[in-house]
Order: C-alpha cells, then sequence, then structure tokens
C-alpha cells in the first residue's frame, strides 16, 4: 500500500515536473518564434532603410525657401533722420539704420531696441545727397556724397565677444580714410550719384556732379617716420554727357566701371589705369521704352544683376566672345513680375539675390540653378528699405507704414535644380552653356557647378568600355565551359575563374594604375595589334590541326582545346607586341600615339578609359561568366540530345538550342555585370585621372559618380548642399543597379520557372 | 575545305575555347605578377658600381641597387629625344636605386646601357636603412663616439654592427616609454580631464574632488617627469655613436647611428646568409611601423587594423544574417512576399560598395554617433567620440554590406538540410526551436561558415566604403591597447586595401614605395584567395556530405 502511494505520489511528482518541463519548452520555443521572426524583420527592414535614409538626405534639396515674420516695430529713434540704408550683422542681432542727418543708430533686430548711436561729422548747413555701398558688400563700409562736393566713407565693424558664455555683439563705426570728409569736387558741386572701392591702403572713388564724373583714386603711403599717414591721390573724369545716368558701380577688382543710363544703356570704363580711364563697351540691357530700375553685382562681382520696368531680372556677364576679347553679354534673365523691380538685393555668399517690385512683392531667386524660391507680398507699396543678412537667412524691411519688419529666411539650399543637375547652364564668365561638375572652391565667390550629366556619362563610358572587353571574353567562355568543356578541366577552369571575381579591385585598380596604364602608353600599337593577331594565331592553329595525321590527332583528349591554345594565345600575344614595333615604324613614322595626336588631332591620356575598360572588364568577367556558364549548364540535357540525334552539329546545337533557350540567363548575366561596372569605385579612381570631362574618345580619363563620391565625400560639409547632391549622386547609384539586377532577378526566376516546366 | 570548315562551327568552338583560355592566363598572368613583384622586395640584390659617362662626356661613379630595365626600339627612342648612332637598334635603359635622397634629391636614375664603361660589384658596398631620407649606398670609413674617431677600415664593419645592436636596443627603450608609459599617462590624463568636465557639467565638481584630482595629477605628473628625466638619458646615450661613410662621389657623411635601423653588405652575403636576410626582412615587413610617410618600414597597423575590423564585422553580421535566413526559410510563409525580400536580399549584394560607404557615413557616423555623443560624452564635446568616423562604424557598415552574402549563404545551407530530418525531429516531439537547434543548424553551420568566409573575404578587400567611414592612412594608436578599456571602437585604424591605395596613388614616392605596395598587394591576394579557397572547399564538402544523406 504504502509502496502504491509513493509511486503515484513519485509519477505526479514526474508529470508535475514534465508539465512544467514541457510548458517552458513550449514556452521557449514561442518566444524564439517571436524573436526570430522580429530579427528577420528587422534586418530586413535596415535593408528597405538604406532607401530612405538616402531619400531623406536628398529632399531637402528640391525644397522651396519659406519666410517667417518674427518682430516689427516702430522706426527706432524715429525723428534721427529718414533712413538712407539699413543692414544687419551676420548673425541677425544687431541692425543698423543710416539716416540723412548723418546718424547711424544700432538696434537689435529682434526688437527695435537701441543699443548704440553715432554720429557722422557732417559740416553744418550741408546735405547728404547721395549713399552708396563700398564693393564687396560683405566689408560693410559706405560712402556719403554730400552737397558740398565732399564725401565721407564709414565701415561698420561687429566685433563679438563672450561674456559668461554668452555671444555679445558690439557695433562700432570705423573711418578708413579719416573722419574728415574728404574733397572730391574741387568746385563743390553736389556729388549725386557715388560708388567708391575700399582696398587695403587703397580706396577709389567715382562721382557723379551735375556735369562730369570724377574720378579719384586714393593710396595711403606709410612714411616710415611720421605717425599720420598721407595719401597719394589720382584724379580724372570722364567725357561724355553725364546728365541721364542714374547709377555707378565699380567692381571689387577696381577694374572696370559701370555707368547706367536712364534709357537702360550701360557702359563698361576700364579704370584699371587711374589717370587715363578707357571706354570699352556702350550696351543696350533692355527692351526699348522700359528703363533699369536696378542694378547690383552677384556676389564676385563677375555678373549684373539688371532689373527694369517691365519687371525682368536678367544677368549679365563679362564672357569672350569670339575673339577672345571680354564683352558683356545676357545670360539669363528671370520674369519676377509685371511691374518694375524697385530692389535687387543680391545675397553675399551664394548667388542667390532677393527681388521687391513697385507693388511689394518680394521674390527670392537663385541664377546658377534659375529657380524661383519663393514669391510673396510684404507690402502693398515698394517699402522704403530693405536688406537681406550677410548669410541670407534673415530680411530687414521697412515699410511706408513707419515699422521695421524682421522676418527669417529659410533657404538651405538654392542651388541646385533638376535643370542644372541634367542640362546644360550658362555659368558666369563661360563662353556657353555647358555641362561641368565642379563642386568647390577656397573661395565665396565661386560658383558650384553640380552638373552630374559628366559624371553619369562618365560612369557609362567606363562600364561600356569594361562591357566591351568582358561580355565577349566571358560570354565566349561560358558557352565554352559549359558545353564543350571535358568535365575534368570544369572542375579547375571554373573556379579558377570565380576566383578573379574575389580579386580586391583595389589590388585591380593599383594595378591598372601603376602598371598596366604605362605599359598600354608603351605599347599601345601591340595592345591593337593583339586584338587582331591572337584570333588569327587561333584559328590558324585550329585549321592547322585538321592536317595532323589521324593517329595523333585522336590523342588529343575531348574537350581540352582550351587548355592546347594556351601556348597559342601566348606566343601570338608575344608575336603581336613583337611585330607591333617595326610595323609601327614602317607605318605611322613613330608611336602610334603620337600619329593619333597629330594625324586625327586624339589626345593621349595615360590614365584613360582603355585602361579601365580592360581592368574592369577584368573585374566583371567572373560574374558574367559564372552566371552565364549556370544558365546553359542547366539546360534540360533531353533538349540538346534530342538536337544532336536529328543531325545538328554541336555547333548548330549551341547556337540554335542551347543558347536559345539560355538567353533569358545570358541576359540577366549581362545586366548583373552592367550593375557591377557602374558601380565598381576603386579601379575607377586609381586607373582614370578623374577628370570630370564629356568625351567618347577612349584615350580619354573620365570621372564616374563612384569615384566623384570617394574624391568629394570626406571633404564635404555635413548637410552643405555638397554634400546632398553627393547623397543624390549615391542614390542615383542605388536605383541604378537595383533596377538592374531586379530586373535581372525577375527574369532569372522565369527562366528557373521554364526550365523546371520543360 | 576552308568552307566546310567554317560550316561544320569548329572555328567557333576553337575561338570559345580562346576565351576561355584568355581568362586563365589573365588570372594567372595577374596573380603571376603580383608574386613576382612582391617576392622580391625582401631579397638582398647587390650593389652594382658603375662608372657612366654622363651626358656631358664626364665620367661618374654611381652606387645602387638595379632595379628595372626597359628596351626601346631606336625609333620609338629618337622620336622621345635620345640621340642614337644608325647603327644602334635598340635603347638599353637601367633604373638604378641610388639611394642618398638627402644629396641628390631622388632615389632612382635611369641611366643607358651604352654609356657604361665599366661595372663591378666590390665587397665593401654597404647599404644602410635609415629613419629617414631612405636608404643610403656606400662604403664604411669610421666608426666616431662623441665626435672621435674609435674606429677605422677593416675593424670598423664589426664594431658597427656590435654598437649598432646597441643603439637599435635603446631605440626600442626610447620606443616603449614615449609610446607606452608616457602613452598610457597621456591617455590617464585625458581621462582625467574628461571626468573633471563632466562633474562640472553634473555641477558635482567641488573642492574635495578638486582636491583629489589634483592629488592624482600630481602623481601623473611625478610618474611623467620620472620618465622624461630616463628618455633624457637614453637620448644621450643614444646620440653617442655614428659612423662616417664615403659616397659614390667621394664625398664623406657622418650618419648617427640613432637615425639607423639596419646596415648590411650585401655583396658579401652567401645564399644562405641572403634566404636569412630575406626571412627577417620579410618578419620585419609584417610586424613594424611604417616609416617616412608610409613608404617604408612595416605595415603591422593595417594588419592589426584590418583583422580587428574583420572580427568586429564577423560578430555583428553573422547572428543578424543567420536569423534573417533562418526566417526566410524556417518561418516565414512562402508566397509572393518571401519571393520579394530574396529578390531585394540578392539586389543589395549588387549595390555598389560606396552607396554603404556613404549610408554609414551619414546614418551611423552622423546620426547615431552623434546622438550618442550628446547622450553619454557630453563633457567631450566639442570633440567628437563616436560622431567621428571609427572603427565600430566601420564594422557595422561592413556587417551591412556582407549580410546579403551570409544570408544567401546560410539559405542555400538550410535548403540543403533534407526535409526527413526536420520531420523525425518534430515526430519525436521536438519543438520546432529545438529541432533547429539540436538538428537544422548544427547540420547547415558549414554553409553559415562558408558565408562568414566569403563575407570577411570581401571585407577584408572592401576599401572604397571604408575611406569614408574610419580607415585612415596613419593611426597613432592602435584600437586596441592596454589601456582601460582596452577595445578602443571610437579609434580610426588602418587597413590593408586602404595603406595600396594611399602609399600607390597618394604619396610623395610612388617610385620608392612601389616594392612595398606590391609585397601588401601580395599579402592581401593571399588572405583572400586562401579564404575564398577554403569557403570553395568547405562548400564542396558540404555536398557531398548530403549527398551521402539524401541517398
Amino acid at each position: 500500500m504504502s509502496e502504491t502511494t509513493n509511486s503515484t505520489s513519485q509519477s505526479s511528482l514526474n508529470t508535475a515536473m514534465t508539465s512544467h518541463h514541457e510548458k517552458w519548452r513550449l514556452l521557449k520555443d514561442a518566444i524564439m518564434r517571436r524573436a526570430i521572426t522580429f530579427g528577420g524583420l528587422s534586418v530586413i527592414f535596415a535593408i528597405v532603410v538604406i532607401f530612405f535614409y538616402l531619400l531623406y538626405v536628398v529632399y531637402p534639396l528640391f525644397l522651396s525657401a519659406s519666410t517667417q515674420s518674427v518682430a516689427h516695430y516702430a522706426i527706432p529713434e524715429q525723428n534721427a533722420g529718414s533712413t538712407l540704408f539699413l543692414n544687419i550683422e551676420e548673425q541677425n542681432e544687431v541692425a543698423a539704420r543710416f539716416t540723412d542727418s548723418g546718424k547711424v543708430i544700432f538696434f537689435e533686430a529682434k526688437t527695435g531696441k537701441v543699443i548704440a548711436e553715432k554720429t557722422i561729422l557732417i559740416p553744418e548747413g550741408v546735405k547728404v545727397v547721395s549713399v552708396a555701398q563700398g564693393t564687396p558688400v560683405g566689408d560693410g563700409a559706405l560712402i556719403y556724397g554730400l552737397s558740398n562736393g565732399q564725401a565721407v566713407i564709414v565701415k561698420q565693424q561687429y566685433k563679438v565677444t563672450f561674456a559668461n558664455n554668452k555671444r555679445v555683439i558690439t557695433p562700432t563705426l570705423k573711418y578708413p580714410l579719416g573722419e574728415k570728409p574728404l574733397v572730391i569736387d574741387d568746385s563743390g558741386a553736389a556729388l549725386e550719384k557715388i560708388a567708391f572701392k575700399v582696398g587695403d591702403g587703397t580706396a577709389t572713388i567715382v562721382a557723379k556732379t551735375a556735369h562730369k564724373i570724377q574720378i579719384t583714386s586714393l593710396e595711403k603711403e606709410q612714411s616710415l617716420f611720421a605717425d599720420e599717414a598721407s595719401l597719394t591721390r589720382t584724379d580724372s573724369s570722364l567725357d561724355i554727357p553725364v546728365d541721364n545716368i542714374t547709377d555707378l558701380l565699380i567692381d571689387k577688382e577696381d577694374h572696370n566701371l559701370f555707368l547706367v543710363h536712364d534709357d537702360g544703356q550701360l557702359s563698361l570704363i576700364d579704370i584699371s589705369k587711374k589717370d587715363t580711364p578707357e571706354i570699352k563697351q556702350h550696351i543696350n540691357m533692355v527692351q526699348s521704352g522700359e528703363k533699369i530700375t536696378s542694378i547690383s553685382f552677384l556676389t564676385g562681382d563677375l555678373s549684373l544683376m539688371v532689373g527694369d520696368s517691365s519687371g525682368l531680372v536678367s544677368q549679365w556677364s563679362l564672357v569672350k566672345d569670339s575673339l577672345g576679347h571680354p564683352a558683356f553679354q545676357k545670360i539669363r534673365a528671370f520674369k519676377v513680375s509685371d511691374k518694375a523691380v524697385a530692389k535687387i538685393n543680391t545675397e553675399q555668399r551664394r548667388k542667390g539675390f532677393m527681388t521687391i517690385d513697385v507693388t511689394g512683392n518680394m521674390g527670392i531667386y537663385h541664377t546658377t540653378a534659375e529657380r524661383e524660391l519663393i514669391k510673396q507680398n510684404m507690402a502693398n507699396v515698394a517699402p522704403l528699405a530693405a536688406i537681406l543678412s550677410p548669410r541670407a537667412n534673415a530680411m530687414l524691411i521697412q515699410n511706408n507704414d513707419g515699422q521695421i519688419h524682421f522676418w527669417t529666411v529659410d533657404n538651405e539650399h538654392p542651388e541646385v535644380s533638376i535643370k542644372s543637375m541634367w542640362q546644360k547652364v550658362w555659368y558666369e564668365s563661360y563662353p556657353k552653356p555647358a555641362y561641368i561638375w565642379q563642386s568647390s572652391s577656397a573661395s565665396n565667390d565661386f560658383e558650384p557647378k553640380y552638373s552630374l550629366t559628366p559624371l553619369v556619362f562618365g560612369t557609362l563610358k567606363a562600364a561600356f568600355y569594361a562591357m566591351l572587353i568582358a561580355v565577349p571574353l566571358s560570354l565566349m567562355g561560358a558557352i565554352y565551359t559549359a558545353y564543350f568543356m571535358s568535365p575534368k578541366m570544369r572542375i579547375y577552369a571554373k573556379p579558377a575563374i570565380e576566383i578573379m571575381g574575389a580579386l580586391p579591385t583595389v589590388i585591380l585598380g593599383f594595378l591598372a594604375g601603376l602598371w598596366l596604364a604605362p605599359f598600354i602608353e608603351e605599347h599601345l600599337a601591340g595592345l591593337f595589334a593583339l586584338f587582331m593577331i591572337v584570333p588569327l594565331g587561333v584559328m590558324l592553329f585550329a585549321f592547322s590541326l585538321q592536317f595532323l595525321p589521324e593517329h595523333i590527332r585522336q590523342q588529343i583528349p575531348e574537350g581540352w582545346d582550351a587548355a592546347l591554345l594556351i601556348p597559342v594565345i601566348l606566343l601570338s600575344g608575344w608575336f603581336a607586341f613583337t611585330v607591333s614595333i617595326p610595323f609601327e615604324e614602317m607605318v605611322f613614322h613613330g608611336t602610334l600615339r603620337d600619329w593619333f595626336k597629330n594625324e586625327l588631332g586624339i589626345g593621349y591620356d595615360q590614365r584613360n578609359a582603355l585602361v579601365v575598360g580592360i581592368a574592369m572588364g577584368f573585374a566583371v568577367i567572373p560574374t558574367i561568366f559564372s552566371i552565364t556558364e549556370d544558365a546553359i549548364f542547366s539546360v534540360p540535357k533531353h533538349l540538346t540530345t534530342g538536337s544532336l540525334a536529328l543531325g545538328a552539329t554541336p555547333w548548330q546545337t549551341m547556337s540554335r538550342v542551347v543558347l536559345l533557350t539560355a538567353s533569358p540567363g545570358i541576359f540577366s548575366a549581362v545586366m548583373i555585370g552592367f550593375g557591377r561596372a557602374v558601380g565598381e569605385t576603386m579601379i575607377v579612381l586609381m586607373a582614370t585621372g578623374n577628370t570630370p570631362v564629356m568625351d567618347m574618345s577612349v584615350f580619354q580619363g573620365l570621372r564616374t559618380l563612384a569615384a566623384n563620391i570617394a574624391v568629394e565625400m570626406p571633404e564635404s560639409e555635413v548637410d552643405s548642399t555638397h554634400y546632398r547632391v553627393l547623397f543624390l549622386a549615391a542614390l542615383v547609384l542605388f536605383m541604378f543597379t537595383f533596377v538592374f539586377n531586379t530586373l535581372a532577378e525577375v527574369v532569372r526566376q522565369r527562366l528557373r520557372e521554364k526550365y523546371s516546366s520543360l | 575545305m576552308i568552307k566546310s570548315w567554317f560550316k561544320s562551327g569548329s572555328p567557333w568552338i576553337w575561338l570559345n575555347a580562346a576565351a576561355v583560355s584568355t581568362c586563365l592566363i589573365m588570372v594567372v598572368g595577374v596573380l603571376g605578377l603580383i608574386v613576382a613583384r612582391g617576392v622580391g622586395h625582401f631579397w638582398a640584390s647587390p650593389i652594382v658600381q658603375l662608372s657612366y659617362q654622363e651626358d656631358s662626356g664626364e665620367i661618374k661613379t654611381i652606387i645602387g641597387e638595379h632595379v628595372d630595365s626597359t628596351v626601346t626600339p631606336a625609333a620609338m627612342a629618337k622620336s622621345t629625344g635620345f640621340k642614337l648612332s644608325d647603327d644602334e637598334d635598340v635603347l638599353i635603359q637601367y633604373l638604378i636605386k641610388t639611394g642618398n635622397r638627402d644629396l641628390t634629391g631622388s632615389d632612382f636614375r635611369w641611366i643607358q646601357e651604352r654609356h657604361i664603361k665599366a661595372q663591378s660589384q666590390p665587397a665593401e658596398m654597404m647599404v644602410i636603412e635609415r629613419r629617414e631620407w631612405g636608404n643610403f649606398y656606400g662604403t664604411l670609413t669610421a666608426i666616431k663616439e662623441n665626435g672621435q674617431v674609435i674606429a677605422s677600415g677593416e675593424q670598423a664593419w664589426s664594431i658597427l654592427n656590435e654598437r649598432l645592436k646597441h643603439t637599435l636596443e635603446l631605440h626600442e627603450k626610447i620606443a616603449h616609454l614615449e609610446k607606452k608609459e608616457i602613452g598610457a599617462i597621456n591617455y590617464a590624463l585625458e581621462k582625467l580631464r574628461l571626468k573633471q568636465r563632466s562633474l562640472e557639467l553634473k555641477n558635482a565638481w567641488n573642492e574635495q574632488s578638486a582636491k583629489e584630482f589634483a592629488d592624482k595629477k600630481l602623481a601623473y605628473d611625478t610618474d611623467y617627469k620620472n620618465h622624461q628625466a630616463e628618455l633624457a638619458q637614453l637620448y644621450q646615450e643614444i646620440r653617442r655613436d655614428s659612423l662616417v661613410a664615403t659616397t659614390e662621389s667621394g664625398a664623406e657623411l657622418a650618419i648617427p647611428l640613432s637615425k639607423i635601423v639596419d646596415v648590411y653588405q650585401p655583396n658579401k652575403m652567401g645564399l644562405f646568409t641572403k634566404i636569412t636576410h630575406y626571412f627577417v626582412k620579410l618578419g620585419e615587413f609584417l610586424s613594424e611601423d611604417p616609416r617616412e610617410a608610409n613608404t617604408e618600414g612595416g605595415i603591422f597597423p593595417a594588419i592589426f587594423g584590418t583583422i580587428m575590423m574583420v572580427m568586429m564585422m564577423s560578430v555583428i553580421v553573422t547572428p543578424f544574417g543567420v536569423i534573417a535566413a533562418v526566417y526566410l526559410r524556417e518561418y516565414a510563409k512562402q508566397g509572393f512576399v518571401t519571393q520579394l525580400i530574396r529578390i531585394a536580399v540578392n539586389n543589395l549584394a549588387g549595390v555598389p560598395s560606396i552607396v554603404y560607404g556613404v549610408f554609414g557615413l551619414g546614418f551611423f557616423v552622423y546620426i547615431l554617433g552623434g546622438n550618442i555623443d550628446a547622450l553619454f560624452f557630453p563633457e567631450a564635446s566639442p570633440a567628437p567620440v563616436f560622431g567621428t568616423p571609427g572603427l565600430l562604424w566601420a564594422s557595422i557598415t561592413l556587417a551591412l554590406l556582407t549580410l546579403p552574402v551570409v544570408i544567401v549563404s546560410t539559405e542555400e545551407g538550410l535548403a540543403r538540410v533534407p526535409r526527413a530530418i526536420r520531420e523525425g525531429s518534430l515526430a519525436l516531439g521536438a519543438t520546432k526551436i529545438e529541432t533547429l537547434w539540436r538538428t537544422v543548424l548544427p547540420m547547415a553551420s558549414p554553409a553559415m561558415m562558408t558565408g562568414l568566409i566569403l563575407a570577411v573575404a570581401r571585407a577584408a578587400g572592401e576599401v572604397a566604403p571604408l575611406m569614408l567611414v574610419g580607415v585612415v592612412k596613419l593611426a597613432p594608436t592602435l584600437p586596441l591597447d592596454g589601456n582601460y578599456p582596452f577595445l578602443h571602437l571610437d579609434r580610426k585604424f588602418m587597413h590593408l586595401g586602404f595603406h595600396i591605395y594611399d602609399v600607390g596613388f597618394q604619396s610623395p614616392n610612388v617610385e620608392a614605395a612601389r616594392p612595398l605596395v606590391y609585397a601588401t598587394a601580395l599579402l592581401l591576394v593571399l588572405v583572400i584567395i586562401g579564404l575564398n579557397l577554403a569557403a570553395i572547399i568547405i562548400r564542396n564538402h558540404l555536398r557531398e556530405k548530403y549527398r551521402a544523406l539524401e541517398g
């Protein structure tokens, strides 16, 4: 009895344990099922993330600009006179108002609270008749033309200090040429219009009085002993009628002076020699009947933005004409409004500009990209003063309602548009529109040239030459290996060729750049001879084999032809290189390279598309070979045996039955090979000169999308336009290869289904 | 005859065969080229002394190693500006490594064979491998100690060897002190500074901690001063000896022994000595740091960096790849969606590697790294810790790149496991995970291994994405060292593939670096082909095994 109870209790204990264990096992199974599903899906999700992340980085390139009104307030110190000029410094914290009474009021841009007030010394009873910003605008210099023929130059400076980890900006005024007004016109005539440029110890001032254009050039000479610097002065005047001149401009090189006439004429005057200015060109900048209403340099002072009374803003740039002389030419125009353009305000660091028309419509544009980024009404009439901040991310507008409006502008990437990336663009100082990739330079004045066309062209060119080498070799090789080669040789030949694909491309690129490129340069004729002589040699060998006595011929094992041919190819290759040298001498009188250059005008780069084609062809061969070989090898045997039984020769069976059946597989192999050639980086990086030129010549270098990313990505600033354009290049590559590979994969899956049904 | 031959189609078959042969010749040719150029780098080639007639007619002595020769046909040579007489058919030129860059400005020069008047291999010629200015070629004149000649003529050589051995030991000691000891102190001081900054940020910086930190700092400073004193002593000692050598022009040059890595007289060496010398040089190449902007010395940091990166990558890619494959093959319902996923995974193998680099830089480095810095390392700001390219991000990027390889290979392995085995296990009452864990996965493990090996081979040879996410031309410290936490995932590292690119294309003296690049390339090729062969063998073995199982 006791035994039974014992055993029951034991067994119940066992069951309890088992059921416990059982539960745990089931729980484990369920947990693992969830975990693996989660893990698997998240891996796949991670892969999808790549695409969306690239898209996420690229997307802001195509956003429009937006503005936001931050504050508006009454004009600070209204009784200090009416505003001649408004300014705002780089951090968008301190703004300045220059008045007609010679007062300068610095105030907080966000609140209008006055920070400081300065007075410029203007003689009693004299009025300010003109005011102008000096070139370059970023220097913050300003000139006042006075009614007594005198002028004052002032320069704003904003000193940034950090007190208690807080930024404090202190505005000051400097007088680069002294506080006392300079006498420009000796007769004391009012300086109706004025323009100037202040450099390091030099200044050029051009002023228009009622009767003449006066050009004054000053050079500061620091004498060794005196504290005071003395000014050397050169005066000259221009002998042209002045009464219809409405505006003056000097470029920052101090070489050209532009006079704007009210009938839309522009005179270009060379002032590089200050004592003998020379009139170079008169051009009409607007349609007849229209007037120039506003004019301004684009940053860099290489082009002028001209706004006219019909609401058209055109860009004029100094371009070399057919004779090589620089001449002003209109390179593009923007229809900004139906009304006259009241004001053009160019950005200081990019090739963008802001316009305001007489009805108060504001627009922001970018010249290179030809983009209208925003258009919006700011007031009902033309504002009294408006300024775009140096970083072009804020603006200050004084309206006729007695208020100053402070806006922020969000305009991160105006430089790029679909057109500027894929079509020809007329860049400043270029004789005609062109496709150019030139992304960066040291100076702010540089016009970035983001045309992806030469890069895509280079990519396709490199891939094309690589395919030219790889497709015949790998397809023919695969046909032979899969169908004619003896199985014993196949065991070794196939992995040997496939191992080519495992070679790091950096090694192929290195060999191509440092060994192959100089070799080809020296043996160009030999290489061409190789392409002709080797096939001929092979044919000759094969043909002569027929005349061998029967018993010797039968000794040759079937399917080992490829091994037999290795010495033949080596020998004919050697022969090609040897014979090419005297041949070259005889026919081309020197080297083939020189002959190409002198007779056909084809230049030769050492690292060129031919080198890339061979090296990248080498890298692509195993990919195409392997897939094609698989496709041919898995053609069902009954098809071929059937064909042979009906009396077809092996070659007929091959070309009419096997190739036809396997053709989708071959197609997908070529697609995948092409995808690989398009994305290859290291070989093109090392074996080409990486010059983004658009030239189909096989002897010229190229730059591909991938190599371009590798070269420029490390030095591009995060989230800059350049950075995003490089991401776009990566996205283009990604989509390109994805489309090709998907196509190939779908075709291959279809093929597999077809085989299984056969 | 010809017509019927063409009709039979056999010329086309021959042409196809020729294509295979060409491919094979290309593979063998490329491998042969790398081997031929890479292997010779460590061989002590004889030094020749030539009397050479310059273009001016003057006869000069040239000493150096023969590196290369070219044969140019007369016509081609004439067109490039050489003056040849009519009876000369070819122009033979030799590239001589003359060394002595500090004196002549270049390491190499091309000379014309026809101007060589006499040629000899004097036994007393020596090569000095220097820490600066490349090799020196010439003869030994005297040994100096503190500027005083202590030996000259015959016995100088043996004394030089003795003294050099001593100097090299000193150099080793100095390097150890500077890199290890002082490096550790600097590292600790930097850690201390960061800790202080972090306390300050948390507003927990008080007098007590200030005192504590000052004490620690003082201890480190004392240590540092001791080391400095020791160093000064060593430096004084190492500067004691120098040698005087005569160059080819007869000029005498004093070279401090502290600037010398090795001296040898190749013309005196026998075959056996040369073989020993070869392996010593090979060992130095594999184990030493690079010198002179990577163009000389060893490639140890590059090998180390490559291995570290590949190991990190394997640790990341294996579990994820296997889980994804198991999900696709064992758990997911087969159908349109899995088909789609398979296509996507397959295609990812074809996405250009540079795209992964771009993604890694943007997503991992700037977004993930930037956020990690902001969350965990506010004290280091503005210097980035993880917000800059480094080992971790490079490994993750390459893991993503090689993920498809592992997934595809593992899936293939899982597909080859016969159904009967799964069904048997389930029938015996095992749960699905037990079936997988105990039977299916072990059977598929060689396939996973194959996938991993292929992934490693791919990662070891990949350069383009690494250029963006963490590889540098010269890393001052290894990612693994004796300073806590030992493994520094945030550090940048060197890589064999990038080393080849950098030295071969970006270095100031490409000609001098070329043999080294070939040697590096050879090493990389050997590793990668070895890995691939291993993968192929495992795969073949695996197929055999399952064939047996199925049968």
